[in-house]
């Protein structure tokens, strides 16, 4: 029963990590574009990086 | 569906006062951007003008947000660049779309939460129920009953907000709607399981209350964000028509600008083939002008200076200038605006499926739980246990399956026929399409593709067809571009003859080396007119003269479509604003036996309301400014993506494409999506008939009111998710 005493806690922490995750993704506009995303995944450059702008495309 | 309501004027003078501020964020919609090359080709066009900081593109939402330094760079150099790189965009206003976003998203926060909440309650109460009776001692399972009170009562004061803002409201406007019985089942739920957790009892209902909020607010939150992505489409539908227009400053420089951003006093020119991109009064230039996206009418008109011009029309003749004026100084627009404020109000009144099933439902709901709590009391139970029961029979019977059943369904109809190219811009409209037992179509632009084709080709020898595209190829008339196209078609390589001159309105020249050749009207060949039809003539001198007549074709499908309306049993019936011998043609060519010609926008509502007094509901498929006020007063409306923008912004749905069958996939797909709520609602009422007598008889625990509720939840989004499948046409 001891065991409870921290696995309990422990599982809610756990859990509350995933809900401050998605809550914070969803304020950064992770879910912005569903679609897009899926392909952003496979693009082979770097992401857009201020700092490589104006480098010749 | 207030908010096209408008006068017309209201939201031209907005546009008007948007320009004075300069924006260094801009939000365009893109009209082919359809896969992850595409958004990363978009994003680099756009990155490559000089002044833009950065683009970032949404494929879901077909649209890039580009910030550029104010001065550096403006909208019309980063729509030039996205057009160089093949992409069709138009500037648009975002902040009307960021307010209905933040609604989706502070119902997606509180879906998240009540689901955390839900899961962690859940296991916890699972483990209670399982151990009670056996080796679980009591004073864990009240620590597990306080540990889920901790977690229900901040999720409950956090998620239901929606639902108690939205009792509240009906209780003030002395109204039952069903998020009374919702927010009265969690709160009395709430209350009552912390009063029984204090006093140490078993029967705590914190599961059951933030399960039904949780499956509620996905309910809530599938509606919403079907809302938003509904009007986004119909938003961009609408800036990706307005486009371009050239305005002449008072310097007598030429400015080119988002037709948008024009203001009334603006003086516009309109190129011989452009369309008007404002209403107003001409101020120089005569010629013919297209009007049959405003009145039906297929033949040229007119245009002489003073005259009033619509938002619109395709200009055929000489160029043309343009003073912009306030739309409400416009008879056509105002009458128009009119007609359509009075027919949408009709259209108010229309009671959505799940809000019918709630006005029945919800007295039933609150009498069920009265007469258990008054029948135990009577019975001589104390009165902690006739509210629980009470409760239990709230929470029961409160729907989360009825909840579930409508929206998931819509959403799923509408990601099906989005697919498919057609935008469903009301959300009720699928429902009301679905009623419809007449179809009324407009003529021009509707059933036909209103631009003019060549016809009779085959009688026209390649010599002179070839020789007439080589001249054509230098005007941006429409007939012009139809020999063209119709030279293109037949051959494939085209000289374009050197050395053309045009005369706008009348024809085309050029002086070769065996004599002159013309192309033009009648009279510009100097020959006799025959049917005074619209007709071009081709004559090179010494040699016969040839004609082309030109009409307005009909969509390559419309007969089909026509038919297979008649083999499903809908009437159907043809009105036109345009001249009746024309109107006669098409409807013999298609197979409409009802049609009716040469009608005022208000005699097409006339006789709409005439078939409204019958109990018929008509779905009117329409796309000219004269068609809008029939759009607004039908049941149920549907226009082509080429409509008038009145006409779009009014319609209930949009499909884009040469063809009209996406008319059918309409019909039919909000057939079955009504079939499909329908069964929901049995699934729903099965379970309640079921479940309600064992709550009222005080058997139902609350983690079996629990497990019950999600089964049925998701038995409905399971039977709505049928009706996704298929992939693009």
């Amino acid at each position: 029963m001891t065991a409870l005493a921290w696995l309990v806690p422990a599982a809610l922490l756990l859990g509350g990590i995933g809900l401050l995750a998605f809550l914070w993704a969803l304020r950064s506009g992770q879910f912005e574009d569903l679609e897009g995303a899926a392909y952003r995944a496979l693009e082979d450059e770097p992401a857009d990086d201020p700092a490589r702008r104006d480098e010749p495309q | 569906m207030t908010a096209h309501a408008l006068p017309i004027s209201a939201a031209t003078k907005a546009e008007g006062a948007a320009r004075q501020a300069r924006p260094d964020m801009l939000t365009l919609a893109i009209e082919n951007m359809r896969c992850g090359g595409c958004l990363k080709s978009v994003e680099r066009a756009a990155l490559s003008v000089p002044g833009v900081t950065s683009a970032r593109a949404n494929l879901a939402a077909k649209r890039v947000s580009v910030a550029f330094e104010e001065g550096r760079a403006n909208e019309l150099d980063v729509i030039e660049a996205l057009k160089r790189a093949g992409f069709s965009a138009a500037p648009m206003h975002a902040a009307k779309q960021d307010a209905e976003r933040a609604r989706e998203k502070y119902l997606l926060r509180r879906v998240a939460v009540a689901g955390f909440a839900a899961m962690n309650i859940m296991l916890l109460s699972v483990s209670v129920w399982a151990g009670s009776g056996g080796d679980m001692d009591a004073s864990l399972a009240a620590l597990f009953r306080w540990l889920s009170a901790l977690i229900a009562l901040p999720t409950v004061v956090y998620a239901g907000q929606p639902f108690f803002a939205s009792a509240l409201q009906a209780l003030r406007g002395r109204r039952l709607n069903m998020d009374v019985p919702i927010s009265l089942a969690i709160l009395l739920a709430t209350a009552m399981s912390l009063y029984q957790t204090v006093r140490g009892n078993e029967q705590v209902y914190f599961d059951a209350a933030v399960t039904l909020l949780f499956f509620l607010l996905i309910g809530r939150f599938l509606d919403e964000s079907l809302r938003v992505r509904a009007r986004g489409e119909a938003q961009n539908l609408l800036s990706l028509q307005s486009g371009i227009a050239t305005i002449i400053e008072a310097d007598g420089s030429q400015r080119r600008m988002p037709a948008h951003a024009l203001a009334p006093g603006d003086c516009l020119l309109v190129a011989a083939g452009e369309r008007v991109a404002a209403d107003g009064v001409i101020l120089a230039g005569s010629g013919e002008v297209d009007q049959s996206l405003i009145t039906g009418e297929t033949e040229p008109a007119s245009a002489s200076p003073g005259q009033q011009i619509y938002a619109g029309t395709l200009n055929l003749g000489n160029a043309l200038k343009i003073e912009v004026t306030a739309a409400d100084s416009a008879t056509l627009l105002a009458e128009i605006g009119g007609l359509m404020l009075a027919a949408e109000q009709g259209k108010a009144r229309y009671r959505r499926l799940a809000d019918r099933a709630a006005q029945i439902y919800a007295p039933a709901v609150h009498g069920l739980g009265a007469a258990t709590f008054l029948g135990w009391l009577l019975l001589g139970a104390p009165w902690q246990t006739a509210l629980t029961y009470a409760i239990a029979v709230l929470i029961i019977t409160c729907p989360c399956a009825l909840a579930l059943a409508v929206p998931a369904v819509q959403i799923a109809a509408a990601s099906r026929l989005f697919r498919r190219g057609i935008v469903v811009k009301a959300p009720d409209g699928l429902e009301r399409v679905a009623e419809t037992d007449i179809v009324v179509f407009d003529k021009t632009g509707t059933l036909t593709l209103g631009r003019p084709q060549l016809l009779d080709e085959e009688a026209i020898p390649d010599e002179a067809l070839a020789a007439a595209a080589g001249l054509a190829a230098a005007s941006r008339h429409p007939y012009a571009q139809g020999i063209v196209a119709a030279a293109g078609k037949r051959q494939k390589t085209m000289v374009a003859a050197d050395g053309v001159e045009e005369t706008p309105g009348r024809g085309l020249a050029r002086a070769g080396a065996h004599g002159e050749e013309r192309l033009g009207s009648a009279e510009w060949c100097e020959v006799k007119a025959s049917s005074g039809g619209s007709e071009v003539w081709y004559r090179r001198s010494g040699q016969a003269p040839v004609r082309f007549r030109f009409a307005d074709m009909l969509r390559t499908d419309a007969a089909e479509v026509v038919g297979a309306l008649k083999r499903r049993g809908y009437p159907l019936a043809l009105l036109s604003g345009d001249r009746k011998s024309a109107v006669e043609t098409v409807a013999a060519a298609v197979g409409i036996e009802t049609w009716l010609g040469e009608l005022r926008p208000a005699e097409k509502i006339d006789w709409l309301a005439e078939c409204a007094r019958a109990g018929r509901k008509v779905l009117m498929i329409g796309d000219g400014l004269n068609d809008a006020p029939a759009l607004a007063a039908a049941h149920a409306s549907v226009s082509p993506a080429s409509a008038a923008d009145i006409s779009q912004r009014t319609a209930d749905f949009v499909f884009q494409g040469q063809r009209l069958a996406p008319v059918l996939e309409i019909l039919s797909t909000a057939k079955r999506a009504r079939a499909i709520a329908l069964q929901n609602f049995g699934v729903a009422f099965c379970y309640n008939i079921v479940a309600v007598p064992f709550a009222m008889a005080g058997y139902v625990t609350p983690l079996i009111a629990a497990i019950v509720m999600s089964t049925s939840s998701i038995l409905v989004t399971v039977n709505a998710a049928r009706l996704a499948g298929g992939g693009r046409s």
